[in-house]
């Protein structure tokens, strides 16, 4: 199959962008250096092309009923205008996708998966939503979606639109038009920073992109590809769908029962009240002691011990730390912070210590 | 695409300057810009022989890590102790801080047999 192309691929190939296939689609890896992309977020903002996400649209008078019953929590208590981390899981209680919701009105909620799940979650939602009255439109290929995010991002954003994003609540969102072009702004993201999501028709993707470039040249905006993306998230401890999460993975595994509401009833309810209360592994952070990369797959061990313990799930040179750092899985009785595991990178043992995650958060305002 | 005149190439985007039976190898600035900033440099130890296209030690970028190989048998007489605490030198002066091994051949006319700059040049396309 084919990569799809994001309406912005010009763009992006004007920019001399590296190009890898990400989720089914041809997006930018890298402008120039990763690690200068990194900081340009932690410092100033980044431009991200998001256009790969998918969209999906659940409308309908049983649009808060059907979407309780279908994830682990119940979008329905967003009032209008806000947005939520949900997970939608199997009967098993494993991770099928991670997803934002936003209530865009009573009826109204806007479910956005990860690229690669888009397929996977739409047949999914249909199937548990058929009992309800609700309507759900895949909206994936008609929207654009960019992100600005950093702490100058709401300084950038803020002459273009007549919203005020600098008084917005984190995880608000609202209709508005942005450049003259109309955009759902959201004050969302997945780098640790402040920042703002735009969803914008297809064709405006162009538009919004060269106008909030343009708009932010002079204060230290730059564009940024999903290298920088998973540096950013792995720093605040995010979980990637494929890396940290999957179908054998329950959300307490992850570290994201704080997202499971038990307390409503929901597809997968029984699988998971069960998983809740003996977790199989556990995610945790690690900082390597020793030198190299810890990567995914790589294996996890107890000092003196050959047989493998645990897994990384996504490890890299932490920027912003100085030091190379991973998440992995391992059991519950290695969680704790202080313990000293090894992750053997080449065949040798390499020292790490489990940390609290996140390993970056960000200054407070 | 900066490529020394002076230099050979491998195949696999090292570069060679050979002096009085030794040789200094390292990574071209065009393998350099295709990992993207690398964050770790694994070196072998002095004394250690080589043979030609050996694995001799691993470059690390924040999204990849690639093996480096021998592009001629010698043994190990130095390594470039300075990429530890600036690996970054692999990307911003490739053909100098960045060097990675020095070796002495174990015949000193094989750097002869690698690519010239015309030929690494058509290999990389331009």
């Amino acid at each position: 199959m084919t990569a799809r192309r994001t309406a912005l691929y010009d763009a992006h190939a004007a920019l001399e962008a590296r190009f890898t296939e990400f989720g089914g689609w041809d997006m930018p890896v890298r402008y120039g250096s990763i690690i200068e992309e990194h900081h340009a977020v932690r410092k100033t903002a980044g431009l991200f092309d998001l256009s790969h996400m998918g969209e999906l649209r659940v409308s309908g008078p049983g649009a808060a009923a059907g979407l309780a019953r279908a994830l682990v929590n119940e979008p329905g208590r967003l009032t209008v205008g806000r947005a939520g981390y949900s997970l939608l899981c199997t009967r098993d209680g494993g991770v099928i996708d991670d997803l934002i919701t936003y209530r865009l009105e009573d009826d109204v909620f806007l479910v956005v998966p990860n690229a690669s799940n888009r397929e996977s979650v739409a047949s999914e939602l249909r199937e548990r939503l058929a009992g309800y009255e609700v309507a759900l439109e895949d909206e994936t290929l008609a929207t654009s979606l960019v992100a600005i995010q950093g702490p100058a991002a709401a300084g950038i954003l803020a002459p273009l639109t007549e919203l005020g994003v600098a008084g917005m609540r984190n995880y608000a969102a609202a209709q508005t038009t942005v450049a003259a072009v109309p955009a759902l702004v959201a004050r969302t993201g997945y780098t640790g920073e402040d920042g703002f999501e735009l969803f914008v028709p297809w064709d405006q993707g162009p538009a919004i992109w060269t106008t909030l470039l343009e708009a932010g040249a002079g204060l230290g905006l730059r564009p940024c590809g999903l290298g920088a993306r998973d540096t950013l998230r792995l720093e605040a401890g995010m979980p990637l769908y494929g890396n940290e999460l999957d179908r054998g993975t329950s959300p307490f595994e992850a570290g994201l029962g704080w997202a499971v509401k038990l307390d409503h009833d929901c597809v997968g309810q029984a699988a998971l009240e069960a998983r809740s209360a003996t977790p199989g592994k556990q995610l945790v952070g690690l900082v390597l002691q020793g030198r190299g990369i810890a990567r995914h797959g790589y294996d996890v061990t107890r000092p003196g011990e050959a047989e493998p313990i645990g897994t990384v799930t996504s490890g890299s040179q932490s920027p912003t730390l100085g030091r190379p750092i991973a998440m992995a899985y391992v059991p519950p009785a290695d969680a704790a912070p202080g313990t000293m595991l090894k992750v053997v990178i080449r065949g040798s043992a390499v020292p790490a210590e489990v940390v609290p995650l996140p390993f970056y958060r960000r200054p407070g305002p | 695409m900066d490529l020394p005149e002076t230099l050979r190439y491998s195949k696999d985007h090292e570069w060679l300057r050979t002096e009085h039976g030794e040789a200094v190898v390292g990574i071209t600035a065009w393998a350099a810009d295709e990992l993207g900033d690398v964050v770790f440099v694994e070196l072998p130890e002095i004394g250690r022989k080589l043979g030609q296209d050996e694995t001799f030690g691993v470059i690390e970028s924040v999204k990849t890590a690639s093996d480096l190989f021998a592009p001629v048998a010698g043994e190990v007489i130095a390594v470039n102790d300075a990429l530890g605490g600036d690996p970054e030198m692999v990307n911003s002066e490739p053909y100098e801080g960045g060097w990675m091994v020095r070796l002495r051949l174990d015949d000193a006319a094989a750097a002869d047999e690698l690519l010239d700059v015309a030929a690494y040049r058509e290999l990389i396309g331009g």
